[in-house]
C-alpha cells in the first residue's frame, strides 16, 4: 500500500479535500436512518481491508498536513498538551503502543529498532529519526506523550484509573469538537461529560464507564461520534471559538457542498500495560457534503438523520441555526428510496 | 439550592463536627452563620482545637463578635482571599494527620480553599463544604484564561480581555471556576441584554 501525502491546510485558505479513495473509506457513522445517543461500543478489531478500521492507528493521505496543523496550534497555545506529573509512565506506554503498531503495520513508513532500552525510531513521512533510551525523558525533545502524539493523527486523552472512575489527567487536544483540555484536565468521567444533554438521564455514561473500566490489555474497543463543521477546521476549540464561531455565518445554499463538513470521530480505547491507564485516541475525519453525496446511500440517509435529529442534539452540536439550510440542500439527494442497513456504501 | 447543577459542579452539604486533632475553618461573609450553627452541636473543647480564617467581605463586622465568642485557638479576620492565602498555605503545610477542614460561604472561596487543601495532600474525606450567602460566580474566560471574580450578570465582560462572555454551568475544580464563553462569537456585536443571575 502506498499513501501519497497531500499538501493542504486546515486554516486560512483551507485547501483540505479528500481524494475519491479517501471518500470511499470514510467512516460514515449512521447504521440507520435516524440517530440518538447509545452505548455504541464494539471491539477494535481489524476488518475490511482498506477501511479506517484495518490498522491500530490509521495513517491516511492527510497525515503530514495534519501534523503540521497540530504544530501550528501548539505554537499558538501550548496548553493544548498537558500531562499531570503522575502520568509520565502512561506517556511511555502510549509511545510504545504507537511505535510498535505503526512499525509493524506500516513497515514502509515507520521503523522501530530496539536493543534493550536503546530504541531507534524512524518516521519517514515526517523525516524524523530519533535514537533514545526508553523510559528516560531526557533523551527525547518532548515528554513521551507529546513526542509521539506530535506524530500521530487524532487527539489523545490519557485516563488514570482509580476509585472506580477514569480521570482525564493527560492529553494532546488540537482537533477537538469544542471542548477544552485545559478546563477539563483532572476531571472524572461524569464531570467532563457534564455538558452533554440527555445521555446522563439515559444512563449511558454509567454503562459506558462500567465497560471502559474493564477494557483489558490487548482487547481495545471503539465507537464513532460525529458533529458538523463549517470550513475544514480541525481546531474547533472553545479557546478559539471567538475566531471560528463567526465563520458559521458564511454558509449559504450555494457554497454548502464545499463549506459544510460532516466531522466523524473514530474513538478507540486501549488499556496500557505498565501504568494501567486507559488511552482514548479521538481521530477526526472530515468530509465535504459534495464528497459525501457521491455515495447515494449516504446522501439519502444523512438527509433523514439531520432532518429528524432532536433539537437538543442539534443545539449541543452547534448547527441548529444552519440546520434548515443543510436539510434543504440535502433534500435534493433524497428520493425517498429505502436504504440498506449498515454503514458501508452499496 | 443553587441553580444550574450539573455533574462537574461540586455538591455542597451541611457542615458537621468530625473527630480530629485540629479543625481548620475557612469562611467568607454569610459563611460565618454556618460556623455559628456548627457551634451549636460542638463539644465544649472543639474550638480550643480550631483555627478560623474568616473574610467578612460585604458583611462587615456583622458576624465577627459572634466568632470571637466561640474562643477559637486562632481567629484571623482578613480583607480578601489573596491576603489570607499565605496564612492558609502555612496552616496546611504544617498540618498532620487528623486535620479536618470546614469550608463555608461562597463557591469561589470554597473552591479555591478546597484546591489548596487537596494540593497540600488533605484527603477529600477530611474536607467538608457548605454553601451560604451569595451565589456570585468565579468565572474563567476560556479564550484568554483570565478569571473574573464575583460575577453577578450573564452575559458579563471579561475583566481581562474585555470579551462579552456567557456563563456556563460547566465547572472545573482544578481552576475553581465556571467557564465563560464569548456570547456573540457567531454574530459579533449582537450581545443579549445582561441579566442579574447571581446575587
Ligand atoms: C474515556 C474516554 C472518553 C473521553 C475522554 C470522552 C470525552 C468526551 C468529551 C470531552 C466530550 C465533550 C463534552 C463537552 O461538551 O464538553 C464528550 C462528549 C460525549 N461523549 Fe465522551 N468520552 C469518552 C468516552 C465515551 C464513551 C465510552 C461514550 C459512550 C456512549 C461517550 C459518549 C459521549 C457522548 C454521547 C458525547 C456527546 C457527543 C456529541 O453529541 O457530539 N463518551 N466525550
Amino acid at each position: 500500500m502506498t499513501v501519497i501525502f497531500k499538501e493542504e491546510t486546515f486554516h486560512d485558505d483551507f485547501t483540505f479535500r479528500n481524494s475519491p479513495e479517501a471518500v470511499k473509506r470514510f467512516p460514515f457513522p449512521f447504521p440507520e436512518d435516524s440517530y440518538m445517543y447509545s452505548v455504541n461500543l464494539e471491539p477494535h478489531k481489524s476488518y475490511r481491508p482498506g477501511s479506517v478500521y484495518e490498522r491500530t492507528f490509521d495513517v491516511d493521505e492527510h497525515y503530514v498536513s495534519e501534523m503540521r496543523d497540530r504544530a501550528r496550534v501548539l505554537a499558538e497555545d501550548p496548553l493544548r498538551c498537558q500531562s499531570l506529573p503522575h502520568m509520565t509512565l502512561a506517556g511511555w506506554d502510549l509511545l510504545e503502543l504507537i511505535m510498535t503498531s505503526k512499525a509493524e503495520e506500516y513497515p514502509e513508513l515507520f521503523e522501530l529498532h530496539r536493543d534493550g532500552t536503546k530504541w531507534h525510531w524512524i518516521n519517514r513521512p515526517l523525516g524524523i529519526e530519533q535514537k533514545f533510551t526508553f523510559l528516560d525523558e531526557t533523551t527525547l525533545p518532548y515528554g513521551p506523550m507529546e513526542y509521539i502524539t506530535r506524530q500521530t493523527q487524532g487527539d489523545f486523552a490519557v485516563l488514570d484509573q482509580r476509585d472506580d472512575n477514569l480521570w482525564m489527567d493527560a492529553g494532546m487536544v488540537t482537533t477537538q469538537a469544542d471542548w477544552s483540555l485545559d478546563f477539563d484536565i483532572g476531571m472524572n468521567f461524569f464531570e467532563w461529560h457534564a455538558p452533554v444533554p440527555k445521555a446522563h438521564e439515559m444512563g449511558i455514561f454509567q454503562r459506558a464507564l462500567k465497560f471502559l473500566l474493564n477494557v483489558q490489555q490487548g482487547s481495545p474497543a471503539r465507537r464513532l461520534n460525529w458533529t458538523m463543521t463549517v470550513y475544514p477546521l480541525l481546531d474547533t476549540s472553545p479557546e478559539n471559538y471567538h475566531k471560528w464561531g463567526v465563520m458559521k455565518k458564511d454558509l449559504t445554499l450555494e457554497n454548502m457542498g464545499q463549506m459544510m463538513h460532516l466531522r466523524v470521530e473514530l474513538q478507540t480505547f486501549f488499556r496500557l500495560p505498565r501504568s494501567n491507564a486507559l488511552v482514548f485516541p479521538i481521530r477526526c475525519y472530515l468530509i465535504k457534503l459534495d464528497e459525501l453525496v457521491t455515495v447515494p446511500k449516504w446522501a439519502r440517509r444523512f438527509h433523514r438523520v439531520i432532518r429528524d435529529l432532536p433539537t437538543e442534539l442539534a443545539t449541543y452540536k452547534g448547527f441548529v441555526t444552519n440546520r434548515p439550510k443543510i436539510v434543504e440542500w440535502l433534500s435534493k439527494y433524497d428520493d425517498g428510496a429505502p436504504t440498506s442497513p449498515g454503514i458501508w456504501p452499496d | 439550592m443553587l441553580e444550574g447543577t450539573i455533574p462537574s459542579r461540586p455538591v455542597y452539604g451541611a457542615l458537621e463536627i468530625r473527630p480530629g486533632r485540629l479543625h481548620l475553618i475557612v469562611a467568607d461573609a454569610e459563611g460565618a452563620e454556618a460556623i455559628l450553627d456548627l457551634a451549636a452541636s460542638a463539644p465544649p473543647d472543639f474550638f480550643a482545637g480550631a483555627q478560623i480564617i474568616y473574610l467578612p467581605k460585604k458583611s462587615g463586622d456583622k458576624f465577627v463578635a459572634g466568632l470571637e465568642q466561640l474562643a477559637p485557638a486562632q481567629l484571623y479576620v482578613g480583607p480578601s482571599y489573596e491576603a489570607a492565602l499565605p496564612r492558609l498555605r502555612r496552616v496546611l503545610a504544617g498540618a498532620h494527620m487528623g486535620l479536618q477542614v470546614y469550608l463555608a460561604g461562597t463557591e469561589g472561596l470554597m473552591g479555591q480553599a478546597m484546591l489548596e487543601a487537596t494540593q497540600a495532600g488533605i484527603p477529600h474525606s477530611a474536607i467538608q463544604a457548605e454553601h451560604r450567602g451569595s451565589t456570585v460566580r468565579r468565572v474563567q474566560c476560556v479564550h484568554c484564561k483570565g478569571i473574573t471574580e464575583d460575577v453577578t450578570h450573564d452575559p458579563f465582560r471579561c475583566a481581562h480581555c474585555g470579551l462579552h462572555l456567557f456563563v456556563r454551568d460547566h465547572y472545573s475544580r482544578r481552576i475553581a471556576a465556571f467557564q465563560g464563553v464569548r456570547v456573540d462569537a457567531e454574530d459579533p456585536g449582537n450581545i443579549p441584554e445582561s441579566v442579574e443571575r447571581f446575587r
